[in-house]
């Protein structure tokens, strides 16, 4: 469902190489992820951000390092867009001591402090209010920085959105909140989980301003929450941005995709992002050898990530005792058993 | 935002085929072998086909056919009045039942997983446990709030609570595990049946597990608030349920290879619990271990202990033990997990030290 586009933005040639750069080391640490979860080298749960890349990369393309972003538990991609390695990232995912959370979060839990990325969260909707904190606090210290949120469009039901949303805009908090809307909430459409179709509607109710835009096309998204960043710098108050966009991949490895057609899938894979920012790449005179020097280079750094993951230590228990409470260790027993406390 | 894990990895011995021991007294009924969420399925249709007030609400459990396919079929056969999509809005569902049970229906709510009962904590503890008193012992709330605990594999910290001490810690509520498909199946139909909330935690580790159900046509309900003696024996009682029970028997049968006698006790309810049976177990073995997934402290193991150390204390041979998860947040890596939860290995360290074996 296009949407009339607010922001066209045209990207340079040079722009848009990089932001194809990135978007291309999402997908393949991506697809290279399935083949390790495949092989078992990858437990738990894994959601794939395959088809949404052009939201992260765009984002992040308007941010500055010490700008704060929060992510649901599909965070892979933002992770990386904002500066995450994929050799942190792949060990992570692979339970490995070399991971960005020591192996300790897995897929749902990226962490990536040294460029405030603050987490991936697997409640639905409880990190809304989280990053309306960490807003909070930059306007408390007075500081120029602004926290993106990112929500799947099926967490804008649950309280903790409202609630969040609210504070935000009483207190005019540099806050966007992106609502990622890949149709889908797990299983079920949107026509069967939100009241409205549009959720920006919902942005009058909260004293924040609302944008909807396409999310596969790199440079509409770059605009479009380029401008909500502006807004929040300059004292503006939060946004509450919609972004259309679909997971190409089930909602998890574990999901067959049962409630969508082959035809529905095919036709959005036509608008797949990476694809389309590759032929305007072409379209703008880059060459086929320039961009295969880009895949290339990616292909190496993925395959070496991987092979760090592989051969990195596994996790450690003793980050896991250490890491309970600051400043003091965990009994490395259960109750009953010598050196336990309560 | 949760669903199935491979049960192949998930289920207490690997292979999802496990199947419960014939704990249950024969009865002369047909009995048939059925996977412990087919048993739970039962239950719900049955009890849906029974009384038109019976509905089931959560996310994914109408088209979807249950994130865990619990309620596999059930939209077909009873409409999307009875079998109700909800957005992700726990808080919400969660009160519009009370609501529902307020006023003469009798919902069973599904968590997806009781991960996300938290954030629907305040409508249960303050609302569903508490109007039946606030009101003078005028409403009730009939309603079960059901769904997958405990950890499953590798889901990390914030997917893989068992919520049994938080529940269960409030007057008000019942707090049923069951641990095998009979169990699952007889003690659902009774919570549906109470006028009670109810807590009702599957294990989402076992929704593979086989066992022996007798023939639908026995309606067979059981009691609430009763446990039962899942393995008989003379030398230490050894309490569990949900995945961990599995972990027991284990721990038995190999015990038993060194001739020791384990006596297993599976408390089914977990509030109200079986005084009667616990105490009469640990009265004639004179030793106790409680094994329970999640932590130590306030556990439901610590009442266990309470209550033994009360109602047997001059028939104990040594303290009684808790074997639990440790004390940390539940990391995701694999060789720390299965380090966290509790392990045959330290079932049986726990029951050689009651022995003074060690």
């Amino acid at each position: 469902m296009p949407v009339e586009q607010k922001a066209t933005g045209q990207a340079s040639k040079e722009e848009l190489l990089g932001h194809y750069e990135q978007m291309y080391r999402i997908r393949r640490f991506e697809e290279e992820a399935a083949r390790a979860y495949a092989q078992g080298k990858i437990g738990g749960f894994l959601h794939l951000y395959i088809g949404q890349e052009a939201i992260a990369v765009g984002a992040s393309a308007v941010l500055r390092k010490e700008d704060y972003v929060f992510q649901t538990y599909r965070d892979h991609g933002t992770a990386i867009s904002r500066g995450m390695s994929t050799k942190a990232a792949m060990a992570e995912l692979f339970g490995k001591a070399t991971g960005c959370a020591n192996g300790l979060g897995g897929s749902m839990h990226f962490f990536d402090l040294e460029n405030n990325f603050l987490g991936g969260y697997g409640i639905v909707g409880g990190h809304v209010a989280l990053a309306a904190g960490a807003a909070f606090k930059s306007k408390y210290r007075d500081e120029d920085v602004v926290t993106i949120c990112f929500i799947g469009e099926g967490a804008t039901n649950i309280g903790g959105f409202h609630e969040a949303c609210s504070l935000a805009g009483l207190w005019k908090l540099p806050l966007i909140v992106v609502v990622e809307n890949n149709q889908y909430a797990m299983g079920t459409p949107m026509s069967r989980t939100s009241p409205v179709e549009d959720i920006t509607k919902k942005a009058q109710g909260y004293g924040m301003a609302g944008e909807r835009f396409d999310g596969h096309d790199v440079s509409v998204v770059k605009a479009g929450i380029g401008e909500a960043v502006e807004r929040a710098r300059k004292g503006e108050g939060p946004t509450l941005i919609e972004v259309l966009t679909y997971r190409f991949r089930g909602h998890s490895m574990s999901d067959p995709g049962k409630y969508r057609s082959r035809e529905e899938l095919e036709e959005r894979k036509k608008r797949d992002p990476v694809a389309l920012t590759r032929q305007r790449l072409l379209d703008q005179g880059a060459s086929e050898d320039e961009l295969a020097d880009i895949e290339d280079s990616i292909e190496e750094e993925i395959a070496e990530a991987v092979k760090f993951a592989d051969e990195s230590e596994p996790a450690k228990m003793d980050v896991v005792l250490d890491s309970v409470l600051a400043g003091a260790r965990a009994p490395a027993t259960d109750w009953d058993e010598e050196g336990a406390h309560g | 935002m949760a669903e199935q894990v491979a049960t192949s990895n998930g289920s207490p011995n690997g292979s999802g085929e496990m199947k419960s021991k014939k704990a249950n007294a024969s009865t002369q009924s047909e009995m048939r072998d059925l996977r412990y969420r087919d048993a739970i399925r039962e239950a719900i249709d049955e009890e849906m086909d029974r009384d038109d007030a019976v509905f089931v609400m959560g996310e994914e459990v109408g088209h979807y056919q249950g994130a865990y396919k619990v309620t596999q079929g059930l939209l077909d056969k009873y409409s999307d009045k009875r079998v109700i999509d909800t957005p992700i809005a726990e808080a919400g569902f969660a009160g519009v039942g009370i609501g529902a049970a307020m006023t003469g229906l009798r919902p069973i709510i599904e968590f997806m997983t009781w991960n996300f009962s938290f954030v629907a904590f305040d409508q249960i503890v303050q609302n569903a446990a508490k109007i039946y008193q606030m009101s003078g012992g005028k409403v009730k709330v009939p309603i079960v709030f059901r769904g997958p605990n405990g950890a499953a594999r590798q889901v990390s910290s914030q997917h893989s609570h068992a919520v049994e001490a938080f529940y269960s810690n409030v007057p008000g509520l019942h707090v049923i595990a069951p641990s095998t498909p009979r169990d699952a199946k007889g003690l659902l139909k009774a919570a549906i049946r109470d006028d009670n909330p109810v807590i009702f935690l599957e294990g989402e580790t076992i929704y593979g597990v086989k066992g022996e159900v007798p023939d639908a046509s026995e309606d067979e309900v059981i009691e609430i608030g009763k446990g039962r003696v899942a393995r008989e024996g003379t030398d230490v009682t050894l309490i569990a349920w949900g995945r961990p029970y599995y972990t027991a028997l284990q721990a038995a049968e190999k015990l038993a290879e060194d001739s020791i006698s384990v006596e297993v006790v599976d408390p089914r309810t977990l509030r109200p619990l079986d005084h009667e049976l616990i105490k009469e177990s640990v009265r004639k073995t004179n030793r106790a271990v409680i094994v329970h997934e999640h932590w130590h402290y306030g556990g439901p193991g610590a009442q266990i202990a309470d209550l033994i150390q009360r109602e047997a204390f001059d028939y104990l041979d040594a303290p009684v033990l808790r074997v639990c998860n440790l004390d940390v947040p539940m990391p995701y890596a694999l060789n720390l997990e299965e380090q966290v939860l509790p392990t045959v290995e330290r079932v049986i360290a726990a029951i050689n030290k009651v022995l003074y074996r060690d």
